[in-house]
């Protein structure tokens, strides 16, 4: 089966870039299906369901999101098999901007959309900076020459990813990314393999449950700003 | 693949400062921006720089210090080698004809060259859109419309594909917003920046100017892109589409009448060499392509030369436009409008005006 990390901040327009994409993975005969990483709530489920994609929604809750997705992602791939999918995309919000879901030798999208600002692309760091792919959403409601600006400071902090652009409604440009896809690398699993960024450091008194605001209540991996200036 | 000879590598990473290298390379300042340059002394070399700093700050940044001496030097090689904007010389582009929803074969291919406008016309829900898709992504029998796109009149390798892809466009939309809030000439200037156009100054300058004869409103650099009118913006993406973009292909979504001169617009992209593919229904923009690919079902039903009696019809019209034009200009002025215009547009000095080309902008 093919295994692909698709991530991007929340709203970038992921969801409808791997809808489109999977419409073009149907017409190469490709049974694709989703796993979506999620924190608090997803309605996402019913939306594949409503374009008859059988997507499964994880939802992390308390737990540091990104840890929830590594502690997951073999059980996905291992389920993704059972279902006998052709494909098995991976969907999650690189929620703090820190993380990233991308696996070594897995094909690693980043969706990222052109409303979100042009210093955007220095601030969300690893999950783009680590995409093997970059698709870059909602074109059609920028000049041509924001566009450009954006692509090129993309292309400062990615310069080995392919870019492409994809209009999320009418699917423009996800011809392209399903070709990326259909040629991506098969993966049986994961176990053995890396992550290609290290997740934040943990471990702190709040992780475990702490709400209390008092350094006698703050242990463990702690980092003060300095005010002392 | 090593453009800069080792040296120079060394050179770049050992001896020279930030500050140096920043005046040398200006993009160079983003790399250092990107690991926080306002904490840095600038007067202290790459090399200095990574030693101040713990692997972990890097870390921070989601880079490694080997990652960040890579990827100056990377990027410096990039510079060197005229950087990323290279896409050679397209001059045509080749359609195939593919097949129509039914899966009938397509009626006919298309050949768009540079220097010329090529109309699409048919009505929504038709298949203009696939066949800007299957140009976008050089289709090669491999999409719904089962078409191959040729450049150059050659196969392109896949390499190409991917490369090309998403550098091959451009789009003129209608709905020109920004998100960025500079002022009109630093938007340019950032603009040429980020194609590393030696003189960004000069060119935005001139990116104005060239909007201006476009448009009825002058634009002024000072003004915030943002607070421009309708017809200003789409003149300066038209001006700075023709004069910065590097794309060869340019996509036009009908140039609406908001105050823009549309055959001034079409003869400054088409001056600029692009390939102009427009889509529209408006029978002057479509009569001033020079042929139009009418699409049905999802294929090309048959792709029409402007004829003679229709290049008549244009003067025609181009004429009646300009007549609603000083009318819209007087209403705009306050003016009432209570002359006899029928007999006017029928039979005074309009129809003796009947065949005049407007004078070239």
């Amino acid at each position: 089966m093919k295994f692909v990390t698709v991530a991007g901040p929340p709203s970038s327009g992921k969801t409808s870039v791997i809808l489109r994409t999977i419409d073009h993975l149907r017409e190469r005969g490709l049974d694709t299906g989703v796993i979506k990483f999620d924190c608090l709530s997803s309605s996402d489920a019913g939306t594949y369901r409503r374009h008859g994609v059988t997507a499964k929604v994880g939802l992390a809750g308390s737990l540091c999101p990104d840890h929830f997705f590594i502690t997951n992602v073999d059980q996905a791939l291992q389920w993704g098999q059972r279902q006998g999918f052709d494909v098995l995309v991976s969907e999650s919000a690189g929620l703090c901007n820190r993380c990233s879901p991308h696996v070594r030798d897995v094909l690693a999208v980043c969706v990222i959309d052109n409303l979100s600002g042009i210093s955007t692309p220095d601030k969300i760091g690893p999950m783009l900076r680590f995409a093997d792919v970059i698709v870059v959403t909602k074109g059609d409601i920028v000049s041509q020459a924001e566009r450009e600006v954006f692509t090129a400071r993309i292309r400062q902090v990615n310069r080995l990813a392919r870019i492409l652009t994809v209009n999320g409604i009418t699917g423009q440009g996800s011809f392209a990314l399903s070709r990326c896809i259909a040629e991506a690398a098969t993966t049986d699993s994961l176990i053995g393999n890396f992550l290609r960024f290290s997740l934040p450091s943990a471990l702190c008194s709040y992780c475990i449950g702490q709400t209390r605001i008092d350094p006698a209540f703050q242990a463990g991996n702690l980092r003060r700003i300095r005010f002392d200036e | 693949m090593t453009l800069i000879p080792p040296d120079l590598a060394t050179d770049l990473l050992v001896r020279r400062s930030i500050a140096e290298l920043i005046a040398e390379y200006p993009y160079v300042e983003n790399y250092f921006a990107a690991i926080r340059l306002d904490v840095m002394d600038p007067s202290r070399s790459v090399v200095e720089v990574l030693g101040d700093h713990p692997e972990e700050y890097f870390a921070d940044y989601g880079l490694s210090k080997a990652d960040f001496a890579t990827s100056i030097v990377a990027f410096v090689e990039q510079v060197l080698s005229q950087g990323p904007d290279e896409l050679g010389t397209i001059t045509s582009l080749t359609l195939l004809p593919g097949h129509d929803k039914a899966g009938r074969p397509e009626a006919c291919g298309l050949v768009v060259r540079a220097g010329e406008v090529t109309c699409i016309v048919g009505p929504t829900g038709s298949g203009k859109s696939r066949l800007l898709e299957d140009i976008e992504c050089l289709a090669q029998g491999d999409t719904p419309t089962g078409r191959r796109v040729l450049v150059n009149g050659a196969e392109p390798s896949d390499e190409q594909r991917y490369d090309l892809g998403h550098r091959l466009v451009a789009q003129l939309t209608q709905n020109m917003n920004f998100v960025i809030d500079l002022p009109v000439g630093e938007f340019i200037v950032l603009h040429a920046e980020s194609r590393d156009v030696p003189m960004p100054d000069e060119v935005a300058t001139r990116v104005i100017e060239c909007a201006n004869t476009l448009a009825g409103e002058p634009i002024n650099p000072a003004t915030p892109v943002t607070q421009l009118s309708g017809g200003q913006s789409r003149a300066l993406m038209i001006a700075d589409t023709a004069l910065l973009s590097a794309s060869p292909i340019v996509l036009v979504d009908e140039i609406e009448n908001a105050g823009i001169d549309r055959r001034k617009a079409l003869d400054l992209l088409v001056g600029a060499d692009k390939i102009v593919l427009m889509s529209t229904h408006d029978p002057i923009l479509a009569l001033l392509g020079d042929r139009r690919a009418v699409i049905e079902n999802g294929a090309i039903r048959d792709v029409l030369d402007a004829s003679d009696a229709e290049l008549a019809n244009l003067a025609f019209l181009t004429d009646l436009d300009e007549h609603l034009g000083a009318l819209r200009e007087r209403i705009r002025a306050g003016e009432r409008i209570e002359e006899d215009l029928a007999a006017a547009f029928m039979t005074g000095p309009l129809r003796l005006r009947r065949g005049t080309p407007t004078p070239p902008g």
